[in-house]
């Protein structure tokens, strides 16, 4: 991986601003917020099909769950397997570690195409859903 | 359809994404399988004993449109005859090039056409039952009959509708391509990803309860990529159906089908 050391905004006239943040390396290091996210929501929005979608796809801890996808890893001990930092890159902006990817860019609304009406100029996810989820999955130790 | 340029876009990271485009694995013939050889042995049953198919239901009531006069006194078996002769194949191998409208059209609006054109009548709405119900009828006929996309003047949609099948699409950034050529046979959530050939159209999908075409079908995946729809009989959705219908030239039709 390109250690890139850049800076997107995703600031536009009238549509949600995204907030700058900085990628180091594979990881963007500091927080998109001010206050720390909360892991019972990031694990209620991981498990929700229809917010995180997470589980369209993965795998992962949710017993309750009995639809989970085989398209990708497993996120048990994903917190192990890699920083907050490096989460933090992984879900706003896959693509950057893996151009191919199948994985959607959480926090990203440019270089998209047709997007639907309803969901144009937004983020899959707010900055704060984001670190909510980080804050979850960094408990995911083994 | 890119909105405004963003500011400050990474030029590292974009010169990265433009070198290593993959081209999506194209499933070799050899290899392909229908949505009906990817159903649980249930489905599969539920779909051949006509008495079980709830499509059937559609297919009696296209029968009986098929031999209703409209207005100008004509029906539809008055100009075509016996159905099981006139209509054998035909599902299979729409879209067709319409040479009087000088495009592709499929089989609910050709169906619409002769509607208009030869027996004075309205045409039905997209997704009517009783479209529905006559292209179930005619496409009841093509049952075992090899899909059919041989006609030059459809190179340009096909080739439109390859390229649409190929674009990442909507919020979730996805191409039809990365499920259906990449990941066919994985789950998705509960559901297979099948390899997305239209040999069943219209289908009775048990997660509408409902007769469905293959335009519907298409909204489905696109609705869950987050895309813009295309409107009914757009010509994005004739250049999807026609690039399926080449993409699975050969296979045998089981319309109407039942899918999960
Ligand atoms: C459309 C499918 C898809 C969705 C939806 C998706 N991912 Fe992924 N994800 C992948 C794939 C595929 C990979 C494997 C790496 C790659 O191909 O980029 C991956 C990789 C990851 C990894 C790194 C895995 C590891 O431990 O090596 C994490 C963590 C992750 N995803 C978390 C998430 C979270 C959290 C969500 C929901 C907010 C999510 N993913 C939604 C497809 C998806
Ligand atoms: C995220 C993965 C995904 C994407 C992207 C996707 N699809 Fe699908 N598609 C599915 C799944 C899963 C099903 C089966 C649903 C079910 O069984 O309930 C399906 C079903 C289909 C079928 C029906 C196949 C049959 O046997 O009747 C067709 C046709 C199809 N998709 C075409 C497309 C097209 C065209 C696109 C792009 C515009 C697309 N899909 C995008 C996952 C996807
Ligand atoms: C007055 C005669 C007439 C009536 C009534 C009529 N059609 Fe047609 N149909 C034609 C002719 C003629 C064509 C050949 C294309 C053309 O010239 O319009 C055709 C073509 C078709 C085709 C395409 C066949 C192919 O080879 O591609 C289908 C399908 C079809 N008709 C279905 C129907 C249905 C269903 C009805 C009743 C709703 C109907 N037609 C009513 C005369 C008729």
């Amino acid at each position: 991986m390109a250690a890139a050391l850049c800076t997107i905004g995703g600031a536009r006239a009238g549509a949600d601003e995204l907030r700058p943040y900085t990628v180091v390396g594979d990881a963007i290091p500091a927080p998109l917020t001010g206050a720390p996210g909360d892991p019972e929501r990031g694990r209620a929005i991981v498990g929700n099909r229809q917010v995180g979608l997470c589980l369209l796809c993965h795998t992962g801890p949710f017993r309750e769950e009995h639809f989970q996808g085989n398209l990708a890893p497993d996120l048990t001990g994903a917190g192990a397997r890699a920083s907050a930092g490096q989460l933090r890159l992984r879900i706003v902006d896959a693509s950057r570690l893996n151009p191919d990817t199948i994985m959607p860019p959480y926090y990203r609304v440019d270089g998209l195409e047709r997007v639907a009406a309803n969901f144009r100029g937004k983020s899959i996810l707010s900055a704060e859903q984001i670190e909510d989820v980080i804050a979850f999955l960094v408990t995911l130790k083994d | 359809m890119t909105e405004i340029a963003f500011a400050f876009r990474c030029v590292l990271s974009s010169v990265l994404i433009g070198t290593t485009l993959a081209a999506a694995g194209e499933i070799p013939m050899s290899e392909r399988r229908s949505g009906y050889d990817m159903m649980s042995a249930d489905t599969k049953a539920m779909q051949d004993d006509d008495t079980a198919n709830p499509a059937s239901l559609w297919v009696l009531e296209g029968e009986t449109l098929w031999s209703t006069k409209t207005t100008n006194n004509k029906s539809c078996a008055d100009c075509h005859g016996d159905t099981a002769q006139s209509m054998k194949g035909i599902a299979a191998r729409y879209p067709a090039f319409d040479t009087k409208l000088n495009k592709p059209i499929d089989l609910g609006q050709r169906i619409n056409l002769c509607r208009a054109e030869h027996q004075n009548a309205t045409p039905f709405a997209p997704e009517s039952r009783e479209l529905l119900a006559l292209t179930a009828f005619v496409a009841r006929q093509s049952r075992g009959s090899p899909i059919v996309q041989d006609d030059p003047k459809m190179q340009p949609a096909i080739a439109a509708g390859r390229a649409l099948f190929e674009q990442r699409l909507g919020q979730l950034n996805l191409s039809c391509a990365q499920c259906h050529d990449d990941n066919w046979g994985k789950q998705l959530a509960g559901s297979t990803i099948p390899q997305a050939h239209p040999t069943g159209y219209p289908i009775y999908r048990l997660e509408w309860q409902s007769l469905g075409s293959l335009q519907r079908r298409l909204r489905n995946c696109l609705f869950g990529q987050r895309t813009e729809l295309y409107a009914f009989d757009a010509p994005e959705m004739i250049a999807l159906e026609a690039f399926l219908m080449w993409r699975a030239r050969g296979m045998p039709m089981d319309a109407p089908g039942v899918r999960p």
